[in-house]
């Protein structure tokens, strides 16, 4: 053993049990996902699966309930992510640099434990805030508006709004933490010019955090990627598979139909769109550092 | 108008355009609260008739309450335990030595740290079966481990760097080991990091509902994110008093260690400013 790897070993000593769990429970479920996106295993009563290409890829694109899923997790990421969570996450970070304390503290509670909740709760919460009987309709009702059955008629907004609802705290907190790093001189001078509040906006604040938007934008699109809990717990991806994103998808396929394998082949799919965004946000995180 | 009046006017403006969101966000939260309270809870948020603390007797019992929180316990204490150890182990070389690999490892644990874990369920509960795992405590506190661990290593070696290296360099004079040095000398003074890793820990696995009901088969291991679903799907009609109440108890630890943490950081924490470095 050579000087410089005598020294080295025992340095790395430390890593390896993290080493072990990250190969074996992380690293390891990957490498088994690709190998059987590839396959027919099925759940029950098959001795042994066999290879098959990319059947499985060929099959989901051909598939119109694939098809609809791809939409949808489309719809759900760009209304409740891009849309919701980061526009009104920013809007109440520029509204609390100028509230007063008392308000700006209680909204923030409120947002805050609405994030923090666990996701089946909130998953309830809305699920008893959207239906027929529920507060909307209630609040509707008494303001004369037309009420119907959200979760029937347009699940796939009542999930977004649920996501929304969950998710723009993280936004919002973000988005604060780069609003109070903007020098005060900045936009008092700006002020003083005469600059009104959305062009000051538009033209000093905003290109001041650009890294903050693009970061918030990654991450919340890539937490927007894997909900489950909140839309199984509302809809169920119903009724009729219109609020069913691609996770729910590949959880029918595998679980409720037994295809393990096109299932995989799903997940590995959601799993490239997931490392694209991923290599993404390294990138910008690296321009940051 | 002057610049201050112009200014109180706008005080005003954003503080209603707070309140208004504000009320939207509460909706849901005021039901919860209200059902829990109501001795006939519907769906509607509704001013209560009369007070009743009946919903959290009937759900406080072995069976529904104390067994799934017991279990969550079990669950996501043990996974945070050994998140946190690992993480600070690895973190340890990671901070204090120069090396070719450290890079590579950090940019692989960053990539990690950002990918869809539900994405992968599938194929973990495929390999599960096959190992014999699937329906065990410990395979679903490893498999917890491990999806939280990118980030926890991440956040601890940040916390970490921020320990200046000079108040170690004594210990090893005196003859003290890397594990002496990291347990006395490191880790005491990185409290506040290291409890920012287990809270935020701890709280991610809580919440979690997806792990457990893909590798959990058993209804007495259950935890609590997933036995929330009882009162739906199999005790018939839907209690929405008792789910309520069930709720509230179930939330109630993590929403308390949220604000321990979300004080000692200033709330500007966001993992924006963690994570940044």
């Amino acid at each position: 053993m050579s000087d410089g790897t005598r020294r080295l070993l025992p340095r790395l000593l430390p890593l390896t049990p993290a080493l072990a769990l990250l190969l074996l429970f992380l690293a390891g479920p990957i490498a088994y996902c690709v190998l059987i996106a590839f396959t027919d295993l099925q759940l029950t009563g098959q001795a042994e699966e066999s290879f098959v290409g990319f059947e499985n890829f060929r099959r989901a694109f051909g598939d119109d309930a694939f098809l609809n899923a791809v939409w949808l997790t489309l719809v759900f990421t760009v209304l409740s992510s891009l849309i919701g969570q980061n526009t009104l996450g920013l809007a109440l970070a520029a509204l609390m640099q100028r509230a007063s304390k008392p308000v700006r503290t209680l909204t923030g509670g409120i947002v805050v434990t609405a994030w923090v909740l666990p996701e089946v709760v909130a998953g309830f919460l809305l699920y008893a805030f959207f239906r027929r009987e529920g507060t909307l309709n209630a609040v509707l009702d008494w303001l004369h508006l037309p009420s119907q059955n959200w979760l029937y008629t347009l699940p796939i907004l009542a999930v977004s709004f649920a996501n929304v609802w969950r998710g723009t705290a993280f936004s919002m907190l973000v988005y604060s933490a780069a609003l109070n790093e903007i020098p005060k001189e900045i936009t008092e001078a700006a002020e003083v010019d005469g600059a009104g509040g959305l062009r000051r906006m538009w033209h000093i604040t905003l290109p001041m955090i650009r890294r903050s938007i693009g970061t918030n934008l990654m991450l919340n699109t890539l937490q927007t990627l894997s909900v489950f809990g909140l839309i199984w717990v509302m809809t169920r991806g119903g009724p009729g598979g219109r609020s069913q994103t691609l996770p729910l998808f590949m959880y029918e396929q595998a679980f409720q139909n037994s295809l393990i394998g096109y299932g995989t082949a799903v997940a590995l799919l959601l799993l490239l769109v997931g490392a694209l965004f991923s290599l993404v946000y390294m990138r910008l995180l690296r321009t940051e550092v | 108008m002057s610049l201050s009046s112009r200014r109180g006017t706008r005080r005003l403006a954003a503080d209603a355009g707070l309140l208004t969101v504000a009320a939207a966000f509460v909706l849901p939260l005021a039901w919860l609260v209200l059902s829990a309270l109501d001795p006939r809870a519907g769906l509607r948020v509704k001013a209560p008739d009369g007070l009743t603390l009946d919903h959290f007797d009937a759900i406080l019992t072995d069976e529904i309450t104390f067994t799934p929180l017991l279990n969550s316990l079990i669950l996501c204490g043990g996974a945070t335990a050994l998140t946190v150890v690992c993480a600070a182990l690895a973190a340890y070389p990671l901070s204090r030595f120069r090396s070719r690999l450290n890079r590579p490892f950090l940019l692989t644990i960053l990539f990690a740290t950002s990918l869809p874990i539900t994405a992968i369920m599938v194929p973990v509960y495929a390999l599960f079966v096959r190992v014999e795992l699937i329906d065990t405590m410990r395979g679903t506190i490893f498999f917890f481990a491990a999806s939280q661990l990118p980030f926890a290593i991440w956040l601890m070696k940040n916390f970490m760097d921020g320990v200046p290296k000079e108040l170690e360099e004594a210990a090893w004079t005196d003859g003290a080991s890397s594990l002496q040095s990291l347990v006395r000398i490191v880790l005491p003074l990185m409290g506040p990091g290291v409890a920012v890793v287990t809270v935020f820990s701890f709280v991610m696995m809580w919440g979690n509902f997806f792990v457990p009901f893909m590798l959990l088969l058993t209804p007495d291991q259950m935890p609590a994110s997933v036995s929330i679903n009882d009162f739906f799907g199999n005790r018939g009609m839907v209690a929405y008093g008792q789910l309520a109440a069930f709720s509230i108890v179930y939330s109630t630890p993590v929403i308390l260690l949220y604000v321990l943490i979300a004080r000692r950081l200033g709330g500007g924490f966001a993992l924006g400013g963690a994570v940044k470095g």
